[in-house]
């Protein structure tokens, strides 16, 4: 039972495993692209468990039509949040490719201990 | 409706505005001029919040009409004044004095962009400080974020990238584990309104989500503000940024997200959690603590002018949190007024070190000999900013030192080891102040080639205003003092 109740939050452990898939590639990689792979992936966990948290079990989008009286909506809030989110997890992602490239014109590579050695 | 209900949008709304504006302004000094009226405006509209709310009031204005916990809401009291004053002031002090700098620094032609990411950078700053929506924040501590990254980025030192690089990394993960803990606790209470969000804690039966909330958003603010020991991308990205970005990021970029911890930190988990006053100081004073006293002792070893004095920033964290960890009444009072009077050294200090940087590309304490002789006026401010930092008496920096040790050893039986290192740590700056005195004073001159005179006026000027300032606000410390006072009886929810 204790099993069951457990998997029955396998949304919220798919949000963590990715969270930290993400967060071990930031970490462990030396090149930048991989590092903003991995922070990419990182900021995809969240809007996981902000999606997550809207569903409401029969829920619909929440859409009102004409003649439907005693229709459930999803909640459609922290889905407009994680739309902004995720359009702040692209510019941060346009930025720090923008800088790469940038690194690679001055630097001529992208590999992090090279980057520190040439300095 | 008056104007003054309308000065909390407008707060906002003028720099936002004003931005893309400046990019059309190609003629050269008009971007400038531009970004300087706007920033000036800002000012202009903090200081008039400032005196509105100064009786301890809170101006409260709703997005559209649509009144809070519904809509969005932007609040300003006396904290949040307190903040506006050092940010907008900050970058209205930083622009005044800018052009000569960036022109010698920026491209002529990118110098429209550069002033538009400085005006976003200004946005975001005092969005967060004006809203109140944890959601609002989060969006507002992004479009700060991504124009420092630019702002820093911007310079001919091409060790700025890796640094910014790394700061983008850095402050990406804070940011989104800062949206982790709002999710979460959006979960829990349904609302992000920081006000309702406070009330509605205490109906929550579950706890673990808010404590797992709390320490998502303390460490994810906490990588923001460069708390010790998150602090490592701060050091670079201040070296290597254009000397005027340095002045405005130093001044007032870091206790932006600190004024964030603090309000979410001693308010808004406060109420509710039990024994969260104890976790957070249990957490937060061991760093304020090692952050203090290690970064204090690296700066005593730098040999970089700039990378020096950031640094120090590093220590200085660690007093403003060292302040609001006490979670009394005159610990948050010392703790914010330290946040105005760091301002205040920290940006006269790298407007100093504009000046020098306007002749000298190569800033390390080495290279910097004889530079008194030539640049007297400089090194007088930067020696009277350095007393500031210090805390000798007569300047802004011995106000919240003072402070700080009132209410430590307010704090209880262990106040005095508390006192020993604010005591130290003062010392170790006198070394590293003295050290920079040091080179620019009494080391043999270094030969060059070009003859080297005072830097621009226009530069000096402002310098030497914001350095008059410490000790203007060193001998009459009033009106920051009641922002602070004011600020902390909101925090601690009781009268003074």
């Amino acid at each position: 039972m204790k099993l069951l109740e457990l998997l029955g939050y396998y949304n919220y452990w798919v949000f963590a495993i990715v969270l930290m898939v993400g967060l071990y590639a930031v970490i462990s990689k030396a090149n930048l692209i991989k590092k903003l792979i991995g922070l990419s992936i990182f900021q995809s966990a969240v809007f996981l468990l902000y999606i997550t948290m809207d569903k409401v079990e029969g829920g619909t989008a929440p859409i009102i039509q004409a003649g439907v009286e005693d229709q459930i909506f999803s909640n459609p809030l922290p889905q407009v949040l994680i739309l902004t989110a995720i359009v702040v997890g692209v510019s941060t992602l346009a930025l720090g490719l923008a800088i790469v490239v940038r690194i690679k014109e001055s630097y001529g590579t992208i590999e992090e201990y090279e980057i520190l050695d040439a300095d | 409706m008056n104007l003054t209900d309308q000065l909390p949008a407008l707060q906002v709304v003028v720099p936002m505005l004003s931005a893309p504006l400046i990019v059309l302004l190609q003629p050269r000094g008009l971007a400038w001029a531009g970004a300087t009226a706007a920033g000036l405006v800002s000012f202009a509209i903090a200081v008039a919040l400032a005196s509105a709310v100064l009786g301890g009031e809170t101006l409260t204005y709703s997005m559209g009409g649509w009144p809070a916990p519904y809509g969005i809401a932007l609040e300003v009291d006396a904290f949040s004044a307190l903040l506006l004053l050092i940010v907008t002031g900050a970058g209205a002090a930083a622009l005044l004095a800018a052009r000569p700098s960036v022109d010698k620094q920026i491209e002529l032609g990118l110098q429209p962009l550069f002033y538009a990411a400085w005006l976003l950078g200004l946005t975001g700053l005092v969005g967060i400080v004006v809203s109140a929506d944890a959601f609002n924040i989060f969006v507002f501590m992004e479009i700060s974020s991504l124009a420092s990254y630019i702002l820093i980025a911007g310079g001919p030192d091409r060790r700025a990238l890796p640094a910014v690089f790394k700061y983008l990394i850095m402050g990406t993960i804070g940011a989104t584990f800062y949206l982790i803990g709002v999710g979460l606790i959006y979960m829990m209470t349904g609302t992000l309104n920081l006000a309702d969000m406070e009330a509605r804690i205490g109906d929550v039966v579950a706890l673990n989500p808010i404590l797992v909330a709390a320490g998502f958003i303390t460490i994810g603010l906490a990588l923001k503000a460069a708390v010790f020991p998150l602090h490592v991308w701060l050091p670079n990205a201040y070296t290597h940024s254009p000397h005027m970005v340095t002045v405005f990021l130093a001044a007032c970029a870091t206790k932006v997200a600190l004024y964030v911890l603090i309000r979410f930190d001693t308010s808004v988990f406060q109420a509710k959690l039990d024994t969260h006053e104890m976790q957070f100081a249990l957490f937060a004073m061991p760093l304020a603590i090692l952050g203090i006293l290690v970064a204090s002792a690296v700066a005593m070893f730098e040999g970089h002018l700039k990378r020096l004095l950031a640094t120090s920033s590093v220590a200085q964290i660690g007093y403003i949190l060292l302040g609001a960890s006490f979670v009394s009444h005159a610990g948050l009072t010392a703790g914010v007024m330290h946040m105005f009077n760091h301002a205040l050294a920290k940006g006269g200090l790298f407007l100093a070190v504009a000046c020098i940087g306007y002749h000298y590309r190569d800033l390390r304490l080495s290279q910097l000999g004889g530079v008194a002789a030539r640049m007297p006026w400089t090194c007088g401010a930067l020696l009277l900013c350095g007393l500031s930092l210090i805390g000798i008496p007569g300047t802004a920096g011995f106000i919240s030192k003072w402070l700080l040790i009132t209410a430590a050893l307010e704090s209880g039986p262990w106040g005095w080891t508390l006192v020993a290192v604010i005591l130290v740590s003062s010392l170790m700056a006198v070394v590293y102040i003295w050290r920079i005195v040091e080179a620019l004073y009494f080391q043999a001159p270094v030969e060059s080639d070009t003859p080297v005179s005072e830097a621009p006026l226009q530069l000096l000027l402002v310098t030497w205003g914001v350095a008059l300032l410490n000790v203007v606000f060193g001998l009459f410390p009033a009106i920051p003092l009641a922002l602070a006072n004011a600020s902390a009886s909101l925090l601690t929810g009781g009268a003074p």
